[in-house]
């Protein structure tokens, strides 16, 4: 109980840390906030429940009018505005990207970086798509087109989080509460 | 660490949070459901007078909490020129910047731990899970907590880093930073048991 509660608030505040650390720090010179890969190491690493939960837990923070997403961004305001189809998207992302982690006994690598581009661009893409076509009244196919410019920085964050996940895998194995 | 209620004493800061909060849910609700420009140009310019009764340094934070929005505007603005269909797109600009300025003044109007009420209040359905009101308070106070320690201990890697390395830690101090956070929640889910439980 304590255990489950502890990790989904540290995971929560992870979430916000990425958002907050410069962008540029995480690969050569392709400017991405780290702030989705959280949600992806969310889903590897905890899981699909504890993973969907502490993400909901940081957005419920964003809601109370913390300014915790990449650029300062929070309060209501945010869940009003264009991109909340990804704020949606955000706790089912890690839900997939988890449940898939849970259920293949791929080579962990391989497994989180599958989980991650399948819940944290794939599921999450087509949230926030559909997000932007009503919140801006377009097509979908339109939308679809406007989303596709994070697409590059996506895929880097998807292997990214598989090579962190193997790191913490090979360090600690008893940390990937997603395998346990 | 700063939220973003604003500081200026406003009239609206007087309001009870919960009542601010059904108005702006009826108020979003009503901008959807207008397909004219000319209504939702009088919702843009009351939400105008709304910030300006606060004072002009609320106004312009106000305006900075809505910078975000440009680039939706301009690609939005360029595609209807294009198109042409210049009413649909102003109703599309108008309603959003109205519903999430209207959004960002009840954030910027209302204190945290109100906020936060609200929240358990309308959460205590959910404690047929077993989420009862305290759990979330205790869980967003742990988020609020660690944010901060978290952001010094990723400092601190990157800066160990660098005094070992000439390259650029970049990725890499994701490791040890989500390592020390697994860390971290077993410690505190000692603690929190020693000290009665979290339930």
């Amino acid at each position: 109980m304590e255990r489950n509660l502890t990790h989904i608030a540290l995971f929560a505040a992870l979430i916000a840390v990425l958002g907050l650390i410069p962008k540029i720090d995480l690969a050569a010179g392709v400017p991405i906030t780290a702030q989705s890969l959280g949600i992806m190491l969310c889903g590897t690493v905890l899981g699909a429940k504890r993973g969907a939960l502490a993400v909901v837990l940081f957005l419920a923070l964003v809601a109370l009018g913390l300014p915790l997403l990449a650029g300062g961004r929070g309060g209501l305001g945010v869940f009003a505005g264009p991109s909340v189809g990804y704020l949606v998207g955000f706790p089912i992302a890690a839900f997939v990207a988890g449940w898939i982690m849970e259920r293949t006994s791929l080579a962990t690598a391989v497994a989180a970086t599958a989980a991650s581009v399948i819940g944290g661009i794939g599921v999450l893409y087509v949230f926030g798509i559909i997000g932007m076509s009503v919140m801006l009244d377009k097509t979908l196919s339109e939308a679809a087109f406007l989303g596709m410019a994070y697409l590059p920085g996506d895929v880097v964050k998807a292997v990214i989080a598989g090579l962190v996940t193997q790191s913490l895998a090979r360090m600690r194995p008893a940390s990937l509460l997603s395998r346990a | 660490m700063l939220t973003l209620t604003s500081p200026v004493d406003a009239w609206a800061h007087r309001f009870r949070a919960g009542a601010k909060l059904a108005a702006l849910a009826v108020v979003t609700t009503g901008l959807f459901l207008i397909k004219t420009p000319l209504p939702l140009t009088i919702a843009v310019a009351t939400t105008v007078v709304l910030y300006a009764s606060c004072g002009a340094i609320f106004a312009s934070a106000g305006l900075r909490l809505l910078r975000p929005l440009w680039p939706f505007i301009l690609i939005v603005g360029l595609w209807h020129l294009w198109t042409g269909e210049l009413a649909a797109g102003a109703a599309v600009l108008l309603r959003m910047i109205a519903a999430v300025a209207l959004a960002n003044f009840v954030t910027m109007t209302t204190r945290l731990s109100d906020m936060l009420d609200i929240f358990q209040r309308l959460a205590r359905p959910l404690q047929v899970f077993g989420l009862s009101p305290r759990l979330i308070g205790l869980a967003v106070a742990l988020v609020i907590r660690f944010i901060p320690v978290m952001l010094e201990r990723v400092t601190l890697i990157t800066q160990s880093w660098s005094a070992r390395s000439v390259r650029r830690p970049r990725w890499r101090v994701l490791v040890p930073a989500t390592l020390a956070a697994l860390d971290d929640a077993d410690r505190v889910a000692e603690a929190l048991r020693a000290r009665g439980g979290a339930g």
